[in-house]
């Protein structure tokens, strides 16, 4: 793996390995100091050209923790103003001898396009509406953790619901659950469908009320507001009617249904329910999943020859 | 001033209206001499294994100056025309200053009669400045030789300026050619609305954005009487409104680019900008479409939306990078490459009916006879070469075939007697 750019990229073993070498990682952040050596010398720039806080702070993390130098950028307050492209500032950084770029950008592509300007690896943390393939593998790590079976989702019912058209994590996570083997409804009105599901092997429902009691995973997504500003859809009391989760909705869940989201979470949209008072709740699970799954990440793009037990073992 | 020297093509195969036949080609100042057998000259060129028409004619070239010459000069997009096989080209009018007043059309000709090596033929904006509103005077730039209007880059979006445009159109015989596409439906759009759009999670450009104002300009064309061109088809269900509507009777030419013959949506899985443009990349279903439309006759002519774009703006992220492509000096090969062709058929959509549709075909577009203008391009279907972005003479390289193999190539040019281009190299 040179870089990580698109779920696709990744065969189901791949991502199974990186979930084990995840539990590895898990392991050294339930220690008392959880750091270790495995990445020292190794210089992460942190390039964030569109606002992110949960998933910024959380490759930080991941790359502290792995004692990687990092180096932040974010374009609110860089050269980027002054007009800098793309090309300009991925080959300066790259200059500064930079080991990995961790990139979030507002357009579709972007961590694919910087790879012909750098000789780093590079680690798309959000492109568009394209892919957050980090996403889908700390998810794909949640299910299997929390279910127990760490190879398969095999056989799993799981609803994604919300705008899917506009979702990069809807398209990382129906790439890795429906290669998994989990059965994936899509719920959402047309409007947030994408034109085509071709190849997509997923079904649809147009309300929650249709898959909430018979799911193994709720996924909601976040309905942001722009766009139903954009009257691209529906009111919002329609869209909440029939996509929000109530606590009506919450209480016909599965005793065993998990119900995970990837924030940040839009109280009164579509989550008109506590998270917290939801017994299946996943959410701060997964955030602390995120951690591991991304150190894994680095460590299998950064690490090299040295072998993830022996440089895994010590502390820094 | 010296003697005028004589040029014979030699060994080459004539493609004419009427014939096609084996035969030598003698010019003699700008004018053909002789056609015949054995024929002499001062300056012999080869035309071995190779045809010998008249020469291109492109109805949609982007040669981006005045505004933009960092993209391309007209002289740099008139030597890749000749390269091309090119002797005439229609310059589009979407430069800065926009073409709809006299001082740029004319300020258009006279650099590409400086530059020299093709005929340069400036169009006229159908509403001035391209902003879709006021309707540009064109019987006023019609005195000027310009035959063509276009707002290309956008189509008209009003019905009722493109109804008046029409008319205006037809009471000075010139022809309007429509870029078909509703704006409010491809606002943002970066590709062909379809399957690979929806996995890469990009905006989509719908079919249905160009069909719905081929249909309305149809439909407008029944009500005026005036002619129209419909610039880059890329739809089948354009093609199939352009067939009914000319089995109706209807005064419609229509055009196709050798990349929407050739090139599919899915080259944009790479997110490389090179691939996109306007109107996008379709599908395998739209590109058997078109060429059944290239094959009987509803599709008039290649052009080819020759696009230059300078390197850094083909370096922005995909939904902010401009769209358009190179085309002149791979037109050819591509478009033989991609189908099956016979020369006649080459040579009417790349030269006779483009003349025609250009008004070009007192000079451009004839037969290889005696007395008729040397404007002409010797080449053949058989060499195989791969297309290097280095390798070009425009002075941008957004080639969509860097590093494809193709088949036929350009090996002479001859325009007004004079030889722009041997053995596929630029005289000047």
């Amino acid at each position: 793996m040179n870089h990580l750019l698109s779920t696709h990229d990744l065969s189901i073993d791949e991502i199974v390995q990186l979930l084990e070498l995840a539990d590895h990682m898990a392991e050294i952040n339930s220690r008392a100091v959880p750091k270790v050596p495995a990445l020292r010398g190794k210089t992460i720039a942190s390039v964030f050209f569109e606002d992110s806080t949960r998933t910024r702070l959380s490759f930080e993390t991941a790359a502290k923790r792995l004692s990687a130098e990092v180096m932040t950028f974010s374009a609110s307050t860089s050269s980027v103003n002054k007009g800098e492209s793309l090309r300009d500032t991925i080959e300066t950084l790259t200059a500064m001898g930079v080991h990995a770029f961790v990139v979030r950008h507002k357009s579709s592509g972007v961590p694919k396009q910087i790879t012909q300007w750098t000789n780093a690896a590079v680690v798309n943390a959000g492109d568009g509406w394209h892919q957050h393939p980090t996403q889908a593998m700390l998810d794909a790590y949640t299910i299997t953790r929390n279910f127990g079976d760490k190879e398969s989702m095999a056989g799993r019912t799981i609803a994604i619901v919300g705008d899917i058209k506009h979702s990069r994590v809807a398209r990382s996570n129906v790439d890795v659950f429906t290669r998994m083997g989990a059965n994936v409804v899509l719920v959402a009105p047309d409007a947030l469908l994408p034109s085509s599901i071709e190849g997509w092997n997923v079904s649809t429902a147009s309300s929650i009320d249709e898959v909430v009691g018979h799911v193994d995973v709720l996924y909601m997504l976040r309905m942001q507001r722009e766009r139903m500003d954009e009257s691209l859809v529906i009111s919002l009391k329609e869209y909440t009617d029939l996509y929000a989760l109530t606590e009506e909705r919450a209480a016909r869940l599965a005793p065993h249904a998990l119900l995970m989201h990837p924030g940040p979470i839009n109280r009164g949209v579509e989550m008109q329910v506590d998270p917290s008072e939801v017994p299946g709740s996943r959410i701060l699970q997964q955030v602390a999943n995120g951690i591991s799954v991304r150190m894994a990440v680095l460590f299998s793009l950064l690490g090299g020859e040295i072998s993830p037990a022996a440089t895994l073992g010590g502390e820094a | 001033m010296s003697a005028t020297k004589s040029i014979v093509i030699r060994g080459a195969t004539v493609v004419n209206p009427d014939a096609v036949f084996e035969a030598d080609v003698r010019v003699v100042g700008a004018l053909i001499d002789a056609v015949g057998d054995a024929l002499e000259g001062d300056i012999v060129l080869d035309g071995k294994g190779c045809y010998v028409s008249s020469g291109f004619v492109d109805l949609h070239t982007h040669l981006r100056e005045p505004g933009k010459e960092e993209a391309e000069t007209i002289e740099s997009g008139s030597r890749a025309a000749a390269l091309g096989g090119y002797t005439a080209v229609v310059a589009m009018p979407n430069t800065d200053p926009a073409q709809d007043n006299v001082a740029t059309v004319r300020f258009v000709r006279e650099q590409g009669i400086k530059a020299n090596l093709c005929e340069v033929m400036p169009s006229g904006c159908i509403t001035v400045g391209r902003l879709g509103a006021e309707l540009v005077s064109y019987a006023g730039l019609a005195d000027e030789g310009v035959t063509l209007f276009t707002d290309d880059g956008t189509g008209v979006q009003d019905e009722d300026t493109m109804k008046r445009a029409l008319v205006s159109a037809r009471l000075a015989n010139v022809t309007l050619a429509q870029h078909c596409e509703v704006s409010s439906m491809t606002n943002g759009a970066v590709m062909h609305d379809g399957a690979c759009c929806s996995s890469l999670g990009v905006p989509g450009w719908p079919s249905l954005a160009e069909e719905q104002m081929v249909q309305r300009d149809i439909d407008l064309v029944r009500a005026t009487g005036a002619k129209m061109h419909f610039l880059h088809l890329s739809t089948q269900g354009s093609v199939q409104m352009v067939r009914q509507a000319k089995a109706e009777g209807l005064p419609i030419t229509a055009e196709v680019t050798p990349h929407h013959l050739s090139l599919l949506d899915e080259l944009l899985t790479s997110f490389d900008p090179i691939f996109k443009v306007n109107p996008p990349l379709r599908t395998a279903a739209d590109i058997a479409a078109l060429k059944a439309g290239v094959l009987d006759g509803t599709i008039d002519a290649i052009a080819t939306d020759h696009a230059p774009h300078a390197g850094h703006t083909k370096e922005q992220p995909l939904d902010q990078a401009p769209p358009g492509m190179l085309g002149l000096e791979t037109a050819l090969a591509v478009v033989n490459t991609s189908m099956k062709l016979d020369a006649r058929k080459i040579v009417e959509l790349m030269s006779w009916n483009p003349a025609r549709i250009a008004g070009l075909d007192a000079r451009h577009g004839r037969a290889v006879a005696v007395g008729e203008p040397a404007n002409l391009c010797v080449w053949n279907t058989a060499d195989v070469w791969e297309v290097s972005r280095e390798g070009l003479a425009s002075k941008s390289k957004n080639t969509p075939y860097h590093g494809m193999n193709v088949r036929g190539r350009v090996r002479h040019t001859l325009f007004n007697g004079q030889i722009v281009v041997n053995e596929g190299k630029a005289t000047r």
